[in-house]
């Protein structure tokens, strides 16, 4: 393989966007996390829910900051790296980013000003107003960025002229085929991440203290914990459910990319569901192969006899890499099934009585803290990936969308990218860890009375000073 | 006095205009609030204690990321209307680009890291001034790259990688980053109270003389860049037109001279953003029409006319909503920001 622009712009598009990514996977979740904590605090008065939300506000911010930094990155390289990919999408792209960016990045960042560092100024009703407006921030920038996402693997609503695309009916670009469906199976996909990020931080904070430790001090991660694990029980069957009909999708508007994930070489009927093996793109057929009979048809069509189409439809060189997408695919199927493993588990020990003393569950809960992520990722390996040779599949091909930019310079701005990623990505998990190490005060820091009632300035002790604790002041005017 | 653009008519003619006027705005935003706090972390490392640092901090802290959000808008709005011509600049300006949002990263994660951190603090402390100092810097250089112009087919970029890099444009690098300390200086005289907010002001004359020497340097050598802007300026009767322009900047300079020595809280910031805006107004008189200098036009970089329209309807009915609530974001904070900072003043920590 020769290391020239387009490969090099190809590998620091994937990592920028796959370090990209995990960011906002999270905090899409997050922030309807802390909107349904502060919720449950403004109605109970219960100063579990505060506590809870102050601190996973501090887990927010830290990863919000990151998807922002890296998220500018991304914003600039479609047109430093891809710069005929823009010239040819550009009509049609051009304004859905630009509303991405009008409609949700402003919203969120505005409110989370005031979400972070107002809510002594702004009082409950408008704190709790800021929360949501960052939420929903998060949802209609996802809204966008996966309709211009999904343009790219069914796109519609356009005609080509003087070899660019141009709108047709905005519409359909908008609401392309395989858009509603994408952005459901997304968004639940990083609300899961959400789900199991805190279920696994709270077990892992639960784990760190004796289970006969002061109640105070492990109320509000056994909350955490109960919650995540609540909406993960319902909603990964759901999540299951619309990444089955989303595969419907992929078989009706892209079949090549299907056959891939199926590694199936010829149009079959009757295709087994292959579990295992090693596709050999050389040979154009599989080895090792692992599968059970007609069930592949089944999932796929919703008939047993039903047919597949075959990888040997197009020519080679309109094929994606085959190995990487049949096995993303599995491990995303895989980190799936486990998900639902720990619902049904965290219902068997509801049962018993014993979810916040299992310590196999626990430990088990622990382990899956980053599986959202690896879901999250290795199903964008499988979307992207899948599309290849295409970037906007059918119409332009990668190799034909990238920019006259050296490969010196590309090389040079990768390994920076790198070594930076790197560097704050490090740290951030470091602070990140401490912070978890510290985990949610207490519910005892409320002194004597005020346990249960609603203090007026939801951030303050009775007994404080004007100077106020640590933190416990935002900003005060002179 | 122009004679652009007359190939093309009705919204096809009137669109481009309507659109480099939103853009235009969005950049003036960007420069003017990602300035002040681009020079609040440019004045950083000078800061004389801890406890300056923190306020200084502080004082952008809940507004950086809104204000960064501009920038987004600069690249997403060429993309959605002007899209020839950030296919042709981005690519021609790729490593001061790249550069430039790197520096972003440290300084944008070094809010959240710096009050997290305890032996660790002097790493973000640096973050934080050296990603502001080089993010201003490639700013800088990519206007004068701009100013320069690009070799282009109408299309693509043809050039090569270091293009963008001439002694002209370290010049207006340079000057940036006297033009964005003085902002940052400024707005911290605005912010702040006692021996930080004395220093503020002194900050701002020092800043202040350094840039209108900048100023004046920048337009001295634009004459000498082959580009014939100087002609656009002295033939007649443009000269009658422009002559305010250059008056007015010596008049703002001065006042705002004034304004620091006489103590002013308020006014020295937006004097500031004044004379930024007459620098800006000057660089518009030079390169309008051209958005890919020297050759292609607003019209020629243009996105179909469905396009311009289609993200026309958004920005009429979102911009001012996003004004509104971005204005109340600022109301919210306002004030001077307190000389005890516990715990980063962070009301969530």
């Amino acid at each position: 393989m020769e290391f020239d622009a387009l490969i090099l712009s190809r590998i620091q598009f994937a990592f920028t966007i796959a370090f990209h990514i995990i960011f906002p996977a999270f905090t899409i979740g997050l922030a309807s996390w802390l909107a349904a904590l502060e919720f449950n605090w403004l109605r109970t008065g219960n100063p579990l829910y505060r506590n809870l939300f102050r601190f996973w506000v501090k887990v927010f911010a830290v990863s919000f900051g990151l998807g922002v930094v890296s998220g500018i990155v991304m914003s600039y390289q479609f047109g430093t790296n891809w710069s005929r990919f823009s010239e040819f999408t550009g009509n049609v792209l051009g304004p859905v980013i630009a509303y991405e960016v009008i409609t949700a990045f402003f919203l969120e960042a505005a409110f989370l000003g005031i979400m972070l560092f107002g809510w002594e100024r702004v009082g409950d009703r408008l704190h709790f107003f800021a929360t949501c407006m960052v939420a929903l921030g998060t949802l209609i920038s996802a809204f966008w960025i996966l309709s211009a996402n999904s343009w790219m693997q069914t796109p519609d609503g356009f005609a080509i002229e003087n070899g660019k695309a141009v709108p047709v009916d905005w519409f359909k670009i908008v609401f392309n085929p395989s858009f509603p469906l994408r952005y459901a199976h997304m968004v639940m996909g990083c609300y899961l991440t959400t789900a199991f990020a805190v279920a696994g931080m709270s077990a892992w904070m639960l784990l760190r203290h004796p289970h006969d430790a002061p109640e105070a001090k492990l109320a509000a991660s056994r909350r955490s914990l109960s919650m995540a694990l609540w909406f993960a029980t319902i909603f990964v069957p759901v999540q299951i459910i619309i990444g089955d009909l989303h595969g419907l999708g992929v078989l009706k508007y892209q079949p090549t990319k299907l056959a891939a994930i199926e590694g199936n070489w010829d149009r079959m009927s009757n295709m087994p569901l292959r579990l295992f093996a090693i596709p050999d793109t050389e040979a154009e057929t599989n080895h090792y192969e692992i599968g059970i009979p007609k069930i592949g048809s089944w999932v796929l069509t919703h008939a047993f006899d039903g047919e597949v189409p075959g990888l040997k439809e197009v020519p080679p060189e309109d094929r994606p890499p085959v190995w990487p997408v049949f096995f993303s695919f599995r491990i995303m199927v895989g980190i799936g099934f486990a998900m639902l493993g720990i619902g049904l588990w965290s219902l068997y020990l509801r049962w018993k009585g014993t979810l916040f003393t299992n310590r196999a569950f626990l430990t088990a809960a622990m382990i899956m803290t980053p599986s959202g992520f690896g879901a999250v990722l290795f199903g964008w390996f499988t979307a992207e990936i899948g599309r290849q040779p295409w970037v906007v599949y059918g119409h332009l091909r990668t190799a034909d969308a990238v920019s006259p930019v050296s490969a010196g310079a590309v090389t040079a701005s990768l390994l920076t990218f790198i070594v930076v990623y790197a560097f704050v990505f490090g740290f951030g998990s470091y602070y990140l860890a401490k912070l978890l190490r510290r985990g949610p005060d207490p519910v005892e820091d409320i002194r004597g009375d005020d346990i249960g009632k609603k203090p007026k300035r939801p951030f303050s002790v009775p007994d404080e000073g004007l100077d106020g604790r640590p933190g416990h002041k935002a900003l005060p005017v002179r | 006095m122009f004679s652009f653009g007359t190939e093309y008519e009705g919204l096809a003619f009137w669109l481009p205009l309507i659109w480099s006027g939103l853009i235009a705005v969005a950049v003036a935003m960007y420069v003017i609030v990602d300035g002040f706090d681009l020079g609040v972390g440019i004045l950083f490392k000078a800061a004389h204690n801890e406890n300056w640092r923190d306020r200084m901090m502080f004082s952008v802290a809940p507004i950086w990321d809104g204000n960064e959000t501009w920038l987004i808008l600069g690249g997403g709005g060429l993309f959605a209307v002007f899209h020839v011509a950030y296919a042709v600049l981005m690519p021609a300006l790729y490593v001061p680009i790249i550069l430039m949002l790197i520096a972003l990263i440290f300084r944008g994660v070094a809010f959240e890291f710096r009050f997290k951190a305890d032996r660790s603090k002097f790493l973000w402390d640096n973050a934080f001034f050296f990603g502001s100092l080089l993010a201003t810097f490639f700013q800088g250089m990519v206007l004068g790259a701009f100013v320069q112009g690009f070799s282009n087919d109408g299309r693509q970029f043809t050039g090569g990688t270091f293009d963008f890099l001439t002694p002209f444009s370290v010049l207006t690098g340079i000057s940036l980053i006297f033009g964005y300390a003085l902002l940052g200086a400024t707005w911290c005289v605005m912010k702040t109270t006692g021996e930080l907010e004395i220093w503020a002001r002194r900050m701002s004359v020092r800043f202040l003389l350094l840039t209108i020497v900048a100023m004046a340097a920048v337009s001295l050598w634009v004459p000498f860049l082959g580009r014939e802007i100087e002609t656009r300026w002295f033939s007649w009767p443009n000269v009658a037109f422009l002559a305010p322009i250059p008056l007015v900047t010596a008049y703002v300079a001065y006042r705002l001279l004034r304004d620091l020595e006489e103590g002013r809280h308020y006014r020295p910031f937006f004097l500031a953003i004044a004379l930024f805006l007459l620098g800006y107004l000057g660089l518009g008189v030079s390169l309008f029409p051209y958005n890919v200098p020297p050759n292609l036009t607003i019209w020629d970089t243009a996105n179909t006319v469905s396009s311009q329209l289609f993200a026309l309807v958004g920005f009429a009915i979102v911009l001012p909503i996003t004004f509104a609530y971005t204005a109340y974001a600022y109301w919210v904070f306002r004030g001077k920001v307190a000389e005890e900072i516990q715990g980063g003043g962070y009301g969530y920590h």
